[in-house]
């Protein structure tokens, strides 16, 4: 998902730990002024800044077909939603904010390579059609996973996901359209289409993190109210969500293994190449370095840029007091 | 072609091309509201740009999007402003500002245009550029008058993009015959809030206009060697499948 391989902290077993405990089982939010174990405001910090990294660095993939979008239209409509990305990853660097973090220290943290992000962020962008997929695919399945985190138990970051769910559908119909436009067209459109969804399926399955028997960290996540469904059971309502979409588009998901299981109501599937998911975590993926190196690029370019709104702010201050 | 579609597409030109430039700041720009800021000011371009093209769609037999990626950069009549490049984000800004000098007392003019039509357009337009300008004026005053290295970059960039405004002000006889049905407003007037606006947010600024060799060129198709790259990018897709719909 957007943050991947969370890892946990650890519950406390004082009476003020029991009452918290206590507190979210009756499913009384948490807001920031409230007691909270160090373990939670950690897992929760890691967990948002991570997803808001995802944000960060998902304006790039798309970012890089803004300037060749095919239409004015398809170009005003990719503009708009890496616009809302980038303002997701502020709503969400701002609910960070509330556990004592600062964007600074967090911006610091994924410059260095130190945080991580959504391992779909780094694959390349080849076409017109992987936009269209990471539209259709990659919010498809931000949005699985996001729905249920407006209920979690975080008031300031449940809060953020019913801003960000609204707009991830709108991003998925509109990728979904792309792929629909492309499969309604000539046959280099079809193949464009299909291309892209051969290379996005597996990378698009493995967003929902590790299978739940190597999934170490859940547990205690989900006691707290911070991760409301295990990997799996995303993985699969997402699969069943998008098999008959692929169908009714004309295309071939990627997955000999595929077919639907009538005992449980649910689509089988094949089983990802996990070594690549952890080799893409580890920093090793098609565009790892690409991705890390355009945000340094940004950040050490724009250093000027911010130092000269602080120095400007500082004269403007020294001349309010000398004014007094 | 018609005056009035050379004054459209000159419009519709300027709004696409620095829709373009404006868009490929989108994950690089300095901090994360900027990133913002400018994807939503390509956003508002290219929304302009859609507008002025429908309005010479008929005449000229081709769609917006024909317009926008099956015409060769000889018939493209956008300023040569707004097709120079991202140098840095000091570029940008100087670029978008002095654009926006020009544009918000030019769709002003429109909004009174005899042209229902356009007057419409410009009324809608105008919001859009009233608050472009807002943020492009705040942040020259604020990084003209900051650090040394600020103040020296936007110099820098005022240096290198005041002579193309010339461009932008300039007239010809397909205006004058738009300015005498009363379509479009007298240069006068457009020139006028130009030096006022410019010259009060220099002199706050701490920056200063530089004299010189003025450029003009865009608006009748001759353009600098940028405007062939920025097509190439742009129109690549659509030109390599040649009736496909998207
Ligand atoms: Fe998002
Ligand atoms: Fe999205």
């Amino acid at each position: 998902m957007y943050a991947q391989m969370v890892e946990s902290g650890q519950a406390g077993t004082s009476d003020q730990d029991k009452a918290f405990q206590d507190k979210i089982d009756r499913n009384v939010r948490i807001e920031p002024r409230d007691w909270m174990p160090e373990g939670y405001r950690k897992t929760l910090i890691r967990q948002i800044s991570q997803h808001a990294h995802s944000e960060i660095v998902g304006q790039l993939p798309e970012g890089n077909w803004i300037t060749r979008a095919p239409s004015l239209q398809r170009k005003a409509i990719l503009l708009a939603k890496v616009q809302d990305e980038a303002g997701h990853g502020l709503y969400l660097y701002c609910a960070a904010e509330t556990l004592g973090v600062s964007r600074d220290e967090l911006t610091e943290q994924l410059l260095s390579g130190k945080a991580k992000y959504s391992s779909i962020f780094n694959y390349p962008t080849l076409t017109w059609a992987d936009v269209g997929m990471i539209g259709w695919l990659v919010d498809g399945a931000a949005i699985m996973n996001q729905v249920p985190l407006q209920r979690c138990s975080y008031g300031p970051y449940s809060r953020a996901m019913i801003r960000v769910c609204k707009e991830e559908s709108f991003h998925q119909r509109q990728g979904f359209d792309i792929v629909r436009a492309l499969v309604e067209g000539t046959e280099d459109q079809k193949a464009m289409a299909q291309d892209a969804l051969n290379r996005w399926w597996w990378p698009a399955i493995m967003m929902f993190g590790p299978p739940d028997a190597d999934s170490t960290h859940s547990e205690q996540s989900m006691k707290w109210g911070i991760k409301l469904n295990s990997n799996d059971e995303l993985r699969q309502k997402f699969v069943d969500q998008t098999v008959p979409q692929a169908e009714w588009l004309g295309l071939t998901l990627p997955d000999p293994d595929l077919k639907w299981n009538e005992d449980r109501q649910s689509y089988d599937f094949g089983t990802p190449d996990w070594d690549e998911f952890f080799n893409v975590i580890k920093g090793n993926g098609i565009c790892n370095r690409e991705r890390l190196d355009a945000r340094n690029k940004a950040w050490d370019d724009g250093a000027w840029f911010r130092e000269g709104l602080m120095a400007h702010a500082e004269k403007t201050t020294k001349q309010n007091i000398a004014a007094e | 072609m018609s005056p009035f579609a050379t004054f459209c597409l000159r419009m519709g030109d300027n709004a696409l091309i620095l829709g373009q430039r404006t868009g490929e700041w989108c994950g690089h720009a300095p901090v994360l509201e900027e990133d913002i800021a400018f994807a939503n000011m390509g956003l508002d371009l290219i929304g302009q740009t859609q507008l002025w093209y429908g309005m010479v769609s008929d005449e000229l037999g081709k769609s917006p999007d024909d317009l926008a990626f099956f015409r060769g950069e000889r018939e493209f009549l956008n300023t040569l402003l707004v097709e120079q490049p991202n140098t840095d984000f000091a570029h940008a800004l100087m670029r978008q500002y002095l654009f926006d000098a020009w544009h918000l007392p030019m769709l002003d003019g429109l909004t009174g245009s005899t042209n229902a039509d356009v007057a419409a357009l410009a009324e809608k337009s105008v919001k859009e550029v009233r608050y472009h300008i807002d943020r492009s004026r705040d942040l020259i005053v604020r990084l003209g008058d900051g650090s040394p290295e600020s103040h020296d970059r936007m110099q820098a960039a005022l240096d290198w993009l005041w002579p193309f405004t010339a461009d932008l002000l300039a007239r010809d006889a397909a205006d004058d015959t738009l300015v005498a049905e009363g379509m479009i407003p007298a240069a006068a007037p457009v020139q006028q809030a130009f030096d006022w606006e410019t010259a009060e947010t220099f002199a706050r600024a701490t920056l200063t206009a530089p004299d010189g060799p003025r450029r003009t060129g865009g608006r009748t198709g001759n353009h600098s060697e940028h405007m062939g790259y920025l097509l190439a990018v742009m129109q690549s897709v659509p030109r390599a499948h040649p009736g496909a719909h998207w």
